[in-house]
């Protein structure tokens, strides 16, 4: 591991002074991980674990203010999380192993980073080593070649076909959250869809956070009246596995048609995938099977597999008509 | 006769600890950046390090009679946070010259010398390095020590001691929930955790719950008797 400067922040405007081209720690299972693989070299940690952004708050107009550095199983078994925001809780509680989960936070999952194995790979993106444009832009991605089974068929380019690899992101993209920084230039909110980028010509940018910024709340809005949520994670073993493909529905049905509804995927994108194609076919429709097949077939009609994961669309396809029948029930 | 103990055997030996000349608390302890001094004693860590370094001479005849290998330039560079004090088992220990780097786990193992903690992947998918962190489970290998001043760390060690075993440590050993013992303290420690744990109360909710702890050996079925007995008498 490359050697580091260690600066402990006692408060977010020290943080941010100290910001410059470090990076921030929280839980640290991302970022220790793969400065351990060479991936990540900051010169300069900040360890941001001091800071109080802890809390889970409701907000005035309804809606709940999560920290960023609320822990992924404080999160998911808040009284509240688990009553409104069920999509939230049982996503997190499939993703990790619990000791993950004690340490991981709410802005460390945000900056989750891909588990593509060339891109964890310790020489990819140097010379000798495997392509990876993510890692070290120009240099290629193996992936394409390579052992592609775990890969992305949605929001792909030819230069990265990496998975976002966080379930508690796909709730949260469902919930449509709002995600709250602060920087050299002040705060800004960033909705959920903006936060997360597609890879394109620029696989390196993984998300809209400019230098020195630092995630400071998620605010997931007040919960539609009436509606029911849920997340379903298909994997290769039953529990502490990577999703093969997931699915995050929010959903209010009257008198049998469906009248709000929120559809986002992982597993299978690039990106937390919000389907707003599968969101139209299901809109004002009747709830029922030959509906959610159809909003099924809109989700995946863009999909682009690789050599591998071919069998991932008619999973995701599968598993989200599953979803819908159980939000919808 | 008596004075000639078979050193396999020693490890049985009621332990006598190593004096130290130190002017801290009783509850404190300074710990190096130097290894410890040779033992005296004959420890199952030294008897297989000694092993290790039979085995690379054997093939290095020449090289025998060198002295140990000097330390890596790159330990000495590393030097430069400065003393950090953490809080083990209700003990301190203040530790000089710690690198930045170390996790949280080498500190343990390395510095400190608890080594009831083992090193399994190293990344946070086996769990054979779990310790409670202000009550609660987290992977040691993922985290610097250096960033745990303040904190109350537990592990294996201050859990329960021969004589003393927490009911966890004694229903594993009741229930025979392992084979080879290498996940094992990390398993009672994830298993400990949990009894605090809201998680529900079946054995599907211990095995989901269990599930950062890999066993290679697949002591499973038996882990999870161990987990039941004691979920049931709390």
């Amino acid at each position: 591991m490359e050697t580091f400067n260690y600066v402990k922040a006692p408060s977010i405007d020290k943080a941010l002074a100290a910001a410059g081209q470090a990076k921030f720690i929280a839980g640290g299972t991302t970022l220790v991980d793969l400065m351990k693989l060479n991936v990540e070299t900051p010169k300069t940690l900040v360890d941001i674990n001091l800071l109080p952004l802890d809390k889970i708050e409701k907000l005035p107009g309804g809606g709940l203010r999560i920290g960023a550095m609320v822990r992924n199983s404080d999160l998911a078994w808040n009284a509240e999380v688990q009553n409104s925001y069920t999509v939230l809780s049982e996503a997190i509680l499939s993703g990790a192993s619990p000791q993950l989960r004690n340490m991981a936070t709410t802005g460390g999952n945000l900056m989750q980073r891909t588990r593509c194995v060339y891109f964890r790979e310790p020489n990819a993106g140097t010379a000798g080593g495997y392509g990876c444009n993510k890692r070290t832009p120009g240099t290629g991605c193996a992936a394409m070649e390579g052992f592609n089974r775990m890969h992305a068929v949605l929001g792909t380019s030819e230069h990265c076909i990496a998975t976002h690899p966080s379930d508690m992101c796909v709730a949260m993209a469902a919930l449509e959250a709002v995600i709250h920084v602060e920087g050299p230039k002040g705060k800004r909110a960033i909705a959920f869809a903006d936060f997360h980028k597609v890879p394109g010509n620029t696989p390196h940018i993984e998300n809209a956070l400019e230098p020195g910024e630092l995630i400071t709340y998620v605010d997931l809005p007040k919960l539609v009246t009436g509606a029911k949520s849920t997340y379903l994670k298909l994997r290769d073993r039953s529990s502490y596995e990577f999703a093969l493909a997931s699915a995050a529905v929010v959903a209010r049905v009257e008198g049998g048609q469906i009248r709000y509804i929120r559809v986002a995927m992982g597993g299978v994108g690039t990106k937390p995938w919000r389907s707003h194609e599968a969101e139209a076919a299901l809109m004002g429709k009747p709830a029922n099977a030959v509906t959610f097949k159809a909003a099924a077939e809109a989700a995946l009609a863009k999909a682009r597999p690789q050599k591998h994961n071919a069998f991932k669309v008619e999973l995701a396809k599968r598993c989200l008509v599953r979803a819908l029948k159980t939000a919808t029930a | 006769m008596t004075d000639t103990i078979n050193p396999h055997l020693r490890h049985l030996l009621p332990h006598s600890r190593e004096k130290t000349t130190s002017d801290l608390a009783p509850d404190q302890q300074s710990v190096d950046l130097e290894p410890l001094p040779e033992k005296r004693g004959f420890s199952r860590r030294s008897f297989l390090s000694g092993l290790g370094a039979t085995g690379l001479l054997a093939g290095t005849a020449p090289l025998a009679a060198t002295p140990a290998v000097e330390p890596a330039q790159e330990q000495s560079e590393a030097v430069g946070t400065g003393s950090a004090t953490l809080r083990i088992n209700g003990k301190d220990y203040t530790l000089r010259n710690l690198d930045p780097r170390a996790t949280l786990l080498d500190t343990l193992r390395e510095r400190i010398h608890l080594t009831g903690t083992k090193k399994g992947c190293d990344h946070g998918q086996c769990g054979a390095c779990t310790v409670h962190i202000n009550g609660r489970r987290v992977n040691s290998c993922l985290t610097f020590a250096v960033m745990h001043e303040g904190d109350e760390i537990t592990t294996i060690e201050g859990l329960g001691q021969p004589g003393n075993l927490h009911p966890m440590q004694a229903a594993f050993v009741e229930h025979d929930g392992y084979q080879c013992g290498y996940c094992t303290s990390g398993q009672i420690m994830s298993a400990t955790a949990l009894l605090k744990e809201p998680i529900g109360p079946s054995d599907d909710d211990v095995k989901q719950a269990m599930s950062g702890n890999i066993c290679r050996c697949g002591a499973y079925t038996n882990i999870v008797a161990a987990v039941r007995q004691v979920r049931s008498r709390v």
